[in-house]
C-alpha cells in the first residue's frame, strides 16, 4: 500500500533530524519493540536548574512515518522546557509534519510516549505505561491499556474504533478486543454529551471470545517488564546487556550484548535469565542465546 | 532523482508484453462483436477464444482446451475451484490446506470454517516447504479437496505438488493448486500429473489484469461460481471479454517460448543481485529454500530496521519491490508467511521481496545491488538495535 505521505514527512524520513545517541544525556525515554515493528529511544539533555531541553536526538526502528515523527519530535522539544514540552500533543507532531495518514497516526503517539517517559526518567519517576496498576490490557495484541486508549480519545476527539487502532494499534492485529474498545469510546462519549455519540465497529463484529491463555504480545511484554526491571541492570553491572529477539512456545531467544557478548560465563547468565523468567511466568521456559 | 523506474515487483503485477497489447487491441476497436452472437461479426470472434484456450492449455500441458474455463482474475479462479469441490461434495467437511497459501484461498476457507467446515492448516518448516507426508498424513474419509500453491507469492519457495497430487489420486481426494505465481516461470505439464484443478493468473505473466484462469481436469465434477448466461459451456457466466482472452493466450505463447530463458538469464539476474547485496551488506538473511523456489523471487530480510522505511527509500531512487513487514500492508501483522516460516518479528518486518522479470537487465541489478548498501547502513544508523560494529 503506498501511503500518502506529506512532503515534510518525507524530507524528515529521508533527512531525519538530530539522529544518534547523547553521550551526555540525563533523560531517555525508550517505548516500543522490534516485536510490534517499531520503537523510539530519546535522548535528552535537559538544564538541571532550569528544566529547558538543551539538546535532544533519538534512535528510531519503523517505518517512514515513524522516522519522521522521531525527527519531528526533537525539533519542537528542543529549547522548551519539560513542562511546555509536555504540552505538545501527538496532533501537535502530526501537525508539524503537514498531517500523517490517519492509519499512522499511531506513530505520533509514539513520539509523544517517548517524550513522557524521557521526562519521568529524569524526574525519577516510573513512567506510567510501565505499570500495570495504571491500567488493564485491552489489546492483548499490542499489549495497550484501557488507560492508554482512554488518553487518546480524550486527547484526539477520537469517537470511531478504527480510529482507536490508528492511532494505538489496539484491534488491528486479532481483532478480538474491539468491542471492549467500543465500550471504552461509549463511556468516554456519554459523559461528554456534545460529542456524537455514535461508535462504527469495523468488520468482523462475531470475533471470537479472548482466551484465557495470555497471548503472544501479552507474554513478550512481560518478558520485556522482567527484562528492564530485573535483568538488563544486573547485567549492566557487568557492563554487559541484552536484546529480547523472539518468543515460540517455551522458547525465548536472547542475544548477549556489550561485555556479556561472547564471555565464556554466558550459560551462567542464561541461566539465571531462566530463572527470572520463569519465577515471573510462571512455566517452564528455554532461554537461547542466539549469537 | 532518476526518472528510470526499476521494476523489481513482478511478483505483484507484470507490464503487459508489447506483443500481448498488439494483439489485443483491435479487439477493442474495430473487432467490437459478441461472440456469443449467431451473426458472423460477432460469432467469428470465438474463433479468437478458442485460439486464446488452445495457448493456454499448450503453456499448462492440459490435454485438451476444453479444460481451461476464463474467469477475471486468479481469485476468482481459486475461489470458483474450492466453490465446485465444496458444493459438489456436500457430505464432506473436511479442507486441508498450508498456512502460507494466498489470501484468495485463506480468507475463502475461512469463511467457509465459520459456516462449519472443519480446515487443517499445515505448517511449513523453516524454509517454506512441507512433505508430501506431512499432506497425506490428515487426509480423512470426509476431506472434500486439498489446496495448496504451486510456488509461494512471497519467497518463491515451491510446493511439490505433483508428488502430492499423484499420492491424493490414489485416495480420490480432489487437489488444487494456486499456480498464479509458478505459471509461465517453471514448466507445468499437466498431462502428466494428477493436479485435479488449477488457478492462473493473466497479469503475472505479462498479460493485463482482469483476466485469468481456471484448469479443471475432464471428468470433474464441475458446480459454476458466476451463475448466468451459457458462456464457457455453462462453467463461468458472463460477457466473454474477447480482448482480455487474446491477450492472455498470447502471453501464454510468449511465456511457452521465454520458459528457458526465465529459467537461465533471469535466474542469473536473481542470483548476481542476491551475491552483489551479500557480498556488500552484513547481517541479512535470505528467505526461503535455496533451491526449490521460483528462478526470479529473491527475499532478503536486513537485520535490525523496518522494511517500509527500506521500501520507501527504494521508491525515492524509483526502485519498485515489496515487503513483508507489518507497516507496509497497513494490516499491523507481519508477513503469515514468514512468520509461518517460523521467522522471528524482526526478520518479518526487514523482510524486503525483489522479483524480477524477462523486461530485466543486469544494468538494472547492478544498479539496485549499488543503492541498497547505503540505503540500509542509513537506517541501520538511525535504528536503535543495530550492533555498534555494524554501522561504525
Amino acid at each position: 500500500m503506498a501511503w500518502k505521505y506529506s512532503e515534510k514527512v518525507k524530507d524528515h524520513y529521508l533527512h531525519p533530524r538530530n539522529v544518534g545517541e547523547l553521550s551526555n544525556a540525563n533523560a531517555i525515554g525508550e517505548v516500543g519493540s522490534m516485536v510490534c515493528g517499531d520503537a523510539l529511544k530519546l535522548y535528552l539533555v535537559v538544564d538541571q536548574e532550569t528544566g529547558v531541553i538543551h539538546n535532544a536526538s533519538f534512535q528510531t526502528y519503523g517505518c517512514g512515518s515513524a522516522i519522521a515523527s522521531s525527527s519531528a519530535l526533537t525539533e519542537i522539544i528542543k529549547g522548551k522546557t519539560l513542562d511546555d514540552a509536555l504540552a505538545v500533543t501527538n496532533q501537535d507532531l502530526a501537525d508539524y509534519l503537514d498531517g500523517l495518514p490517519e492509519e499512522k497516526m499511531h506513530c505520533s503517539v509514539m513520539g509523544k510516549e517517548a517524550l513522557e517517559a524521557a521526562v519521568a526518567n529524569f524526574r525519577g519517576e516510573k513512567f506510567v505505561h510501565d505499570d500495570e496498576d495504571e491500567g488493564k490490557i485491552i489489546c492483548h495484541c499490542f499489549g495497550v491499556t484501557d488507560k492508554q486508549i482512554e488518553k487518546v480519545v480524550k486527547e484526539n476527539h477520537l469517537n470511531s474504533v478504527e480510529q482507536v487502532t490508528n492511532y494505538t494499534k489496539a484491534g488491528g492485529a486479532c481483532g478480538s478486543c474491539l468491542h471492549k474498545i467500543e465500550d471504552i469510546i461509549n463511556e468516554i462519549t456519554s459523559t461528554t454529551p456534545e460529542r456524537q455519540r455514535t461508535v462504527d465497529v469495523r468488520g468482523g463484529t462475531t470475533s471470537p471470545e479472548l482466551k484465557s491463555k495470555v497471548s503472544l504480545y501479552k507474554k513478550i511484554k512481560i518478558i520485556e517488564e522482567i527484562l528492564d526491571s530485573e535483568i538488563r541492570p544486573a547485567l549492566g553491572l557487568d557492563h554487559g546487556g541484552l536484546d529480547l529477539i523472539d518468543v515460540e512456545g517455551e522458547n525465548i531467544y536472547v542475544r548477549l550484548i556489550g561485555k556479556c557478548h561472547g564471555c565464556a560465563n554466558s550459560d551462567i547468565t542464561v541461566d539465571f535469565i531462566k530463572d527470572q523468567l520463569q519465577q515471573v511466568l510462571g512455566e517452564t521456559v528455554n532461554v537461547i542465546n542466539v549469537d | 532523482m532518476e526518472n528510470q523506474i526499476y521494476y523489481f515487483d513482478n511478483n505483484a503485477t507484470t507490464r503487459v508484453a508489447p506483443e500481448v497489447l498488439e494483439t489485443m487491441l483491435p479487439y477493442f476497436s474495430e473487432l467490437y462483436g459478441n461472440s456469443s452472437s449467431m451473426h458472423d461479426f460477432g460469432g467469428s470472434l470465438g474463433d479468437v477464444v478458442d485460439k486464446a484456450r488452445s495457448q493456454v492449455a499448450n503453456l499448462l500441458g492440459a490435454e485438451d482446451p476444453s479444460e481451461i474455463i476464463f474467469t477475471s482474475c486468479g481469485t476468482e479462479s481459486d475461489n470458483a475451484a474450492i466453490n465446485s469441490a465444496v458444493l459438489s461434495q456436500p457430505g464432506k467437511k473436511h479442507i486441508i490446506t498450508s498456512k502460507v497459501e494466498h489470501p484468495a484461498i485463506i480468507n475463502y476457507y475461512e469463511y467457509l470454517e465459520k459456516n462449519g467446515y472443519d480446515i487443517t492448516w499445515l505448517d511449513v518448516d523453516g524454509d517454506g516447504l512441507l512433505s508430501p507426508e506431512s499432506v497425506i498424513n490428515k487426509v480423512r474419509s470426509d476431506t472434500a479437496l486439498v489446496s495448496l500453491m504451486w510456488a509461494n507469492n512471497e519467497t518463491g519457495v515451491i510446493f511439490p505438488v505433483e508428488e502430492i497430487a499423484a499420492e491424493l489420486k490414489k485416495k480420490n481426494v480432489i487437489f488444487h493448486t494456486d499456480a498464479v505465481q509458478a505459471a509461465g516461470k517453471i514448466p507445468i505439464d499437466l498431462k502428466n500429473n494428477q493436479i485435479t484443478m488449477l488457478s492462473i493468473s493473466g497479469h503475472k505473466l505479462h498479460a493485463p489484469k482482469g483476466i485469468g484462469a481456471l484448469y479443471v481436469r475432464r471428468g470433474t465434477m464441475f458446480k459454476p461460481f458466476i451463475i448466468g448466461g451459457h458462456q464457457e459451456r455453462g462453467r463461468r457466466a458472463g460477457t466473454t471479454p474477447v480482448a482480455m482472452i487474446a491477450g492472455l493466450g498470447k502471453a501464454c505463447d510468449l511465456a511457452e517460448m521465454n520458459m528457458d530463458e526465465e529459467n537461465v538469464r533471469v535466474k542469473y539476474l536473481r542470483d548476481l543481485l542476491e551475491n552483489l547485496i551479500s557480498e556488500s551488506v552484513p547481517a541479512i538473511e535470505f528467505i526461503g529454500h535455496r533451491d526449490q523456489r521460483l528462478p526470479n523471487t529473491a527475499n532478503i530480510s536486513f537485520g535490525y530496521i523496518e522494511g517500509e522505511a527500506i521500501l520507501l527509500m527504494l521508491s525515492e531512487m524509483g526502485i519498485a519491490a515489496s515487503s513483508g513487514s507489518a507497516c507496509s500492508s497497513g494490516s499491523l501483522e507481519p508477513s503469515h508467511v514468514l512468520r509461518a516460516m517460523g521467522k522471528p518479528f524482526e526478520t518479518c518486518h526487514a523482510s524486503i521481496r525483489f522479483s524480477l522479470s524477462i523486461y530485466n537487465t543486469e544494468e538494472e541489478v547492478r544498479h539496485v545491488a549499488s543503492v541498497i548498501p547505503d540505503i540500509i547502513r542509513t537506517l541501520r544508523r538511525i535504528s536503535p538495535f543495530t550492533p555498534r560494529e555494524l554501522i561504525s
